[in-house]
């Protein structure tokens, strides 16, 4: 294997998990809610997604693990912020302090236990391909899940009819409701999406990534993915460059400190961060575009009068 | 009040007959409490088929609630709703739709950021491909006259285009009956008349129409029949075209319309409290509108109204003169002769200007705040006894809360309730009251009566002609062409961003408001 | 059965006081179903962690210790919370005010005396302050999203302070700890009573509250705060600007993080570490909500969290139990906090939904 491809190969796995919470995300922004608690799906997906494994032995029971770790925690925020239409900004901090301790409970008999990698599945002929054969091709299966999904939001945001729902409901809850879409339960499901996809992205990170449990493991990546959804201005694809941007940023930084360029290593690691800061004022000080794709109610509450 | 529509269509339309069938939709004995309010108390309704059918009544009377219990959008707390004489129960929309009732609404349940297509699919069932649909879409605005692109973004159609893509979506439907909430509110003369077309047409089909308006000229002209609400009961039914619009208007209300005191004026030699000039500010966002080199001189005295159909600029005309936008020349706008273009709204209000916006919840008051808060709110830069070395002196607002209270007999539970919790009306009488009790130079006010019941409108309608009496100069800006007519002296029309040059009222018709409104005719060039 | 919410015409002010305590109580609840599920004797730990902390002078002295810093940066957030505006970057204010306002003690340690204390105080606040700017100017120049930015750099921050005590700020004689050097006497905050850690810091909080109860409640800068977190439409229309007020709240509640966290390391632990805080910046936002945005509920709330904290310690030590328990128990109060506040502008109630048998129109007698 290149340098060039080994290096493709950390961009792609670094972007994955961002892809994941990041496209679940904007589903939930595009119906209209703005659920803050990325981060504490996504650690709790890394907690349930370790202990699944690591109890029944199986990386791919630990899929599901992640999947039901988020899907819980978004039913809760779901809870809170439809049925009793608690602030939403307040309600998804609230998520991710909570989560950050639940996993740190769940996680705590598996620390330093060693994980069970998900095994790549290599398509045959395919991988064989040079430069980007073994970086499509020879992938764990969350990979290409990553891909489907993200090709399957797309399709059905842009293709079907319950996609021009969530759309609708995202635009405009009071008109949606009038013709009688059920807005309430259109945004269940997609924050119940939205969790899916964290939970999943988290139990990358920790069957994948780093087959470890290590205590707030996510690093931030959750609000990475929210300031992610923003940089693509709510469209799917734009997701993707996104993500492999900030995978290469974050890839990028270990490369340095293994050239030992004298950097502190402390300045390397807030790359990331910094650079989402940048990317932020790049997009947001670009106001015409983000109003236009702005989903109109995002973050509004809605009451249903009867 | 004369009608616009009478005169134009007066000749073109023969007397209508109601039709002698069966009805088509009877409701018995419609009854709807919310807590303590009887919204809706033992209605009884019958539609026949191919009629056009008003439901009229003053806001509050109880016609929303009526329209959305047939719309399934709320449910009846006792009364029988039957179709075609069996009973049903109309669960929701979905179920209103699938029976063959169709709705306009008043306040377009429209996605901005959706295509026509989008908009229109998302109310009929499922068709094979987008194509077919797009096929259908144009078939049925061909029939009818509505013309529609199906890929334009809903954000930047006209009103009127709107409407349009709200009755298409309905007609393909293919329903049976059509509920139209105060459909002509938002629209020109002329748009109107497109619209009573397309409504001649449906009719002729055999549809059914329920006409919801409170514009008795236009009910007297389309409707076969009218059924009349006040305080959620039917309090008369008749044959509109047989009654007077006094007739009409004295069921409604309830008693007779107190006329107003005040005639007409001219004053072309009192001084100009308010000058703007050669005004152009572009859109604030993407979907507003820009001002295009405005201009207008307001004296002392008179009341100079602009009229305009929704959506031409009134609101960012209103921003910028209010100063919650600055312009970049200082001399864009003068009050008393003093430059303040680029001045914020606490500076114009120094110098004796008041504001009312459209919005009185949320803009011209803060929902969740007592009366007493919302005092502060817009003279705390005015009233030196509002405020010492930066302490809020509670005493003082309340005291000014009373004045208000008792001046234009404003109706609350508690002596400082939180402005949410009053009537559209009392709110309205409030935010106006607050503003003509600083006894201001210049007012201007966006919609003064809008949504307000007619006891209410004629106070401050009548406050409004009393303060200018007494010197100021007032600015009103309405998409209400009766309430212009009544109070202004004068008279401008706003079209997409532009303002005619401002006429004598007695000069002018409605046909020629008209026009204007549809920016036919005179253009803007005031400068 | 499915719930629905009935607008109050006017908020309850019952339910303002009642919503808190609610919270508390249906968090207490879920605890004792947490301790029984980890296998402890729930009265017992209920009370190891919860009352015992309240019945030795020292734990009590603990007690404000840990409730100065959160109450103080949670009165700072309140306003930010009140005015619409999300600062959740609190603990990277906190960190920049503790390595600013360090500048003194580790860099110039030969100077000492009253005025070191007062000089360190001043450069704690304005590291917050300047820390806190960032997003606020970033938001207000780019629009850029301020509840993004602002977490952004609490990592960016909590990396600086890694790097400076490993770095240029170790302590020369600490043996090669990632530590800088112990403060000098005078560098210290004075301590209210002898023989315990319970610092002069009180002192700030108690003048925090009064003077942000006054001005939220009397003068017009609480006013125009209030309007526009309310209806920024309405504050625009009052002649209010909501940048300024962005930067202003921003600038209190980073200056108030600031001071807490030099605070902090002039205070109980009386140097630079690469961890100075158990997350209180975090905290400090459940006890802005808990507290109800009202400086004395904060003050009250504080002291709340504070206990959860020795809690949190007492019973890993007596019980052996995770003090992860501890975050779990923050992170449920804030959100039924939120969920019980509902209560405040609607009625709850619950309806049966009528039976629909042919989900649609129903033809009743056909």
């Amino acid at each position: 294997m290149g340098a060039a491809e080994a290096i493709l190969l950390t961009v792609v796995t670094a972007a994955v998990p961002l892809l994941l919470a990041a496209i679940g995300e904007l589903v939930v922004e595009r119906s209209g809610v703005l659920n803050l608690g990325v981060e504490g799906m996504m650690i709790m997906g890394a907690a349930g997604g370790f202990a699944a494994a690591t109890l029944s032995g199986s990386p791919y029971i630990g899929i599901f693990g992640g999947l039901a770790a988020g899907i819980v925690m978004a039913a809760l925020f779901a809870f809170v912020t439809l049925f009793l239409v608690a602030n939403q900004v307040a309600s998804g901090l609230a998520l991710s302090l909570l989560g950050l301790g639940l996993s740190g409970i769940i996680g705590e008999p598996f620390v330093g236990t060693p994980g069970t990698k998900l095994p790549a599945l290599a398509v045959p002929v395919l991988s064989d391909i040079p430069l980007v054969g073994k970086v499509l091709f020879a992938q764990d299966i969350l990979v290409y899940a990553a891909a489907a999904i993200t090709f399957g939001v797309w399709w059905f945001l842009y293709r079907t009819r319950g996609g021009l729902i969530v759309r609708a409901v995202g635009d405009n809850h009071g008109s949606a409701h009038a013709l009688g879409y059920p807005v309430i339960r259109v945004r269940l499901l997609a924050i119940l999406f939205g969790g899916a996809c964290a939970g999943l992205a988290g139990a990358y990170l920790s069957l994948a990534y780093t087959p470890l449990w290590i205590e707030n493991m996510t690093a931030g990546r959750g609000w990475i993915a929210l300031a992610l959804v923003v940089f693509a201005s709510w469209l799917p694809a734009r997701v993707v460059v996104g993500a492999l941007l900030f995978g290469a940023v974050s890839i990028l930084q270990f490369h340095a400190q293994a050239m030992g360029l004298g950097i502190p290593s402390q300045f390397l690691s807030s790359l990331p961060y910094l650079v989402t800061i940048l990317v932020l004022v790049l997009i947001s000080s670009n106001r015409s575009v983000l109003r236009v794709n702005t989903p109109a109610s995002l973050g509004r509450p809605f009451v249903p009068d009867r | 009040m004369s009608g616009a529509v009478e005169q134009v269509r007066a000749g073109e339309r023969e007397a209508r007959v109601r039709p002698d069938a069966a009805p088509l939709l009877e409701a018995v004995g419609i009854t709807k409490i919310f807590g303590a309010l009887k919204a809706n108390d033992g209605i009884d309704l019958a539609i026949r088929p191919g009629e056009i059918h008003a439901l009229l009544g003053e806001n509050g009377a109880g016609k929303s609630t009526l329209v959305k219990i047939l719309y399934g959008a709320l449910q009846p707390t006792a009364g029988e709703i039957r179709w075609n004489g069996e009973p049903v129960r109309i669960a929701s929309p979905a179920a209103a739709r699938r029976l063959g009732i169709g709705m306009v609404f008043q306040h377009f349940s429209l996605f901005d950021a959706l295509t026509v297509a989008e908009n229109i699919a998302l109310a009929v069932p499922p068709r094979e491909s987008r194509a077919a649909l797009a096929a259908e879409i144009e078939t049925v605005s061909a029939e009818y006259g509505l013309p529609l692109n199906p890929r334009s973004i809903v954000a930047d159609l006209s009103v009127g285009e709107r409407q349009r893509v709200e009755i298409v979506r309905c007609l393909l439907q293919k329903p049976r009956l059509i509920i139209m909430d105060e459909p002509t509110s938002v629209l020109t003369p002329q748009e109107a008349n497109d619209l009573f077309s397309t409504l001649d047409v449906l009719v002729a089909g055999g549809v059914s129409v329920l006409y919801i308006s409170h514009r008795l000229e236009e009910v007297k002209q389309i409707c076969h029949h009218a059924t009349i609400l006040r305080h959620g009961k039917v309090v008369g039914e008749c044959d509109p075209q047989k009654e007077t619009a006094a007739r009409l208007a004295s069921l409604m209300v309830g008693a007779d319309i107190r006329a107003l005191s005040g005639e007409h004026r001219s004053l072309p030699d009192a001084p100009v409290r308010l000058a703007v000039t050669d005004l152009s500010l572009p859109p604030p966002h993407p979907f507003a509108v820009a001002l295009d080199h405005v201009g207008l001189e307001l004296r002392a005295g008179e009341i100079l109204g602009i009229a305009g159909v929704a959506g031409n600029g009134q609101d960012e005309l209103f921003g910028a003169i209010s100063g919650e936008r600055r312009s970049e020349r200082s001399d864009a706008v003068t009050i008393d002769g003093r430059p303040c273009g680029t001045r914020g709204i606490t500076a114009r209000r120094r110098l004796g200007a008041a504001f009312v916006p459209e919005e009185r919840l949320g803009h011209g008051a803060v929902p969740r705040m007592r009366l007493s808060e919302n005092v502060v709110l817009t003279r705390h830069a005015t009233d030196g006894t509002l405020r010492r070395s930066g302490v809020i002196d509670r005493l003082s607002s309340r005291g000014i809360v009373d004045r208000v209270t008792k001046l234009f007999d404003v109706r609350k539970g508690t002596p400082d309730p939180e402005a949410t919790a009053l009537s559209g009306g009392n709110l309205q009488k409030f935010v106006v009251g607050r503003e003509i009790d600083r006894k201001p130079g210049i007012l201007v006010v966006c919609q003064p009566t809008w949504g307000v019941d007619a006891g209410a409108a004629a106070v401050i309608r009548q406050a409004l002609i009393d303060l200018a009496r007494s010197g100021s100069a007032i600015l009103v800006i309405s998409q209400d062409l009766d309430e212009i007519l009544e109070l202004s002296d004068r008279i401008a029309v706003i079209s997409k961003g532009r303002l005619s040059e401002p006429r004598p009222t007695a000069e002018l018709t409605r046909e020629e408001i008209g026009l204007m409104m549809g920016g036919v005719g005179e253009g803007g060039h005031a400068h | 059965m499915r719930i629905e919410l009935v607008r109050r015409a006017e908020h309850s002010r019952l339910m303002v006081w009642a919503s808190p305590l609610l919270a508390v109580a249906i968090t207490l609840v879920i605890a004792v179903g947490i301790f029984a599920a980890m296998g402890a004797d729930p009265l017992e730990a209920l009370y190891i962690f919860f009352v015992e902390p309240l019945t030795a002078g020292w734990s009590l002295q603990e007690l404000v210790v840990k409730a100065i810093p959160i109450t103080l940066i949670a009165i700072g957030l309140s306003l930010c919370y009140m005015s619409n505006t999300w600062n959740i970057g609190a603990e990277g204010q906190f960190t920049a005010g503790a390595i600013l306002g360090s500048l003194f003690p580790i860099v110039f340690p030969g100077w000492t005396g009253p005025l070191v204390l007062p000089a360190m105080l001043l450069f704690g606040i304005l590291g917050g302050m300047l820390y806190a700017a960032i997003p606020a100017l970033l938001k207000i120049r780019f629009g850029a999203n301020e509840i993004l930015t602002s977490l952004m750099l609490v990592y960016v921050a909590q990396l600086l302070l890694d790097w400076i005590v490993r770095g240029p700020w170790r302590n020369p004689d600490g043996y090669g700890f990632p530590e800088s050097r112990v403060f000098d006497a005078s560098a210290q905050m004075p301590l209210l009573v002898d023989g315990g850690r319970m610092h002069i810091g009180l002192v700030f909080v108690f003048v925090a509250v009064l003077v942000v109860w006054f001005t939220m409640g009397r003068t017009l800068t609480g006013f125009q705060i209030r309007v526009l977190g309310q209806a920024p439409r309405a504050g625009a229309f009052a002649g209010f600007s909501q940048n300024r007020m962005v930067l202003f709240t921003f600038l209190v509640s980073g200056g108030l993080a600031g001071l807490a966290g030099i605070m902090e390391v002039a205070g109980p632990i009386g140097q630079l570490r690469p961890s100075i805080s158990p997350g209180y910046g975090f905290t400090a936002i459940i006890v802005a909500f808990l507290g109800r945005l009202h400086p004395v509920g904060i003050l009250i709330a504080g002291f709340v969290l504070a206990l959860t904290y020795l809690g949190g310690e007492a019973a890993q030590v007596a019980l052996g139990m995770s003090d992860k328990v501890m975050r779990v128990f923050q992170g449920l109060l804030l959100f039924l906090v939120l969920a019980c506040d509902t209560l405040i502008y609607y009625r709850v109630r619950l309806v049966r939904p009528v039976a629909d048998p042919l989900g649609g129109a129903v033809h009743g007698r056909g």
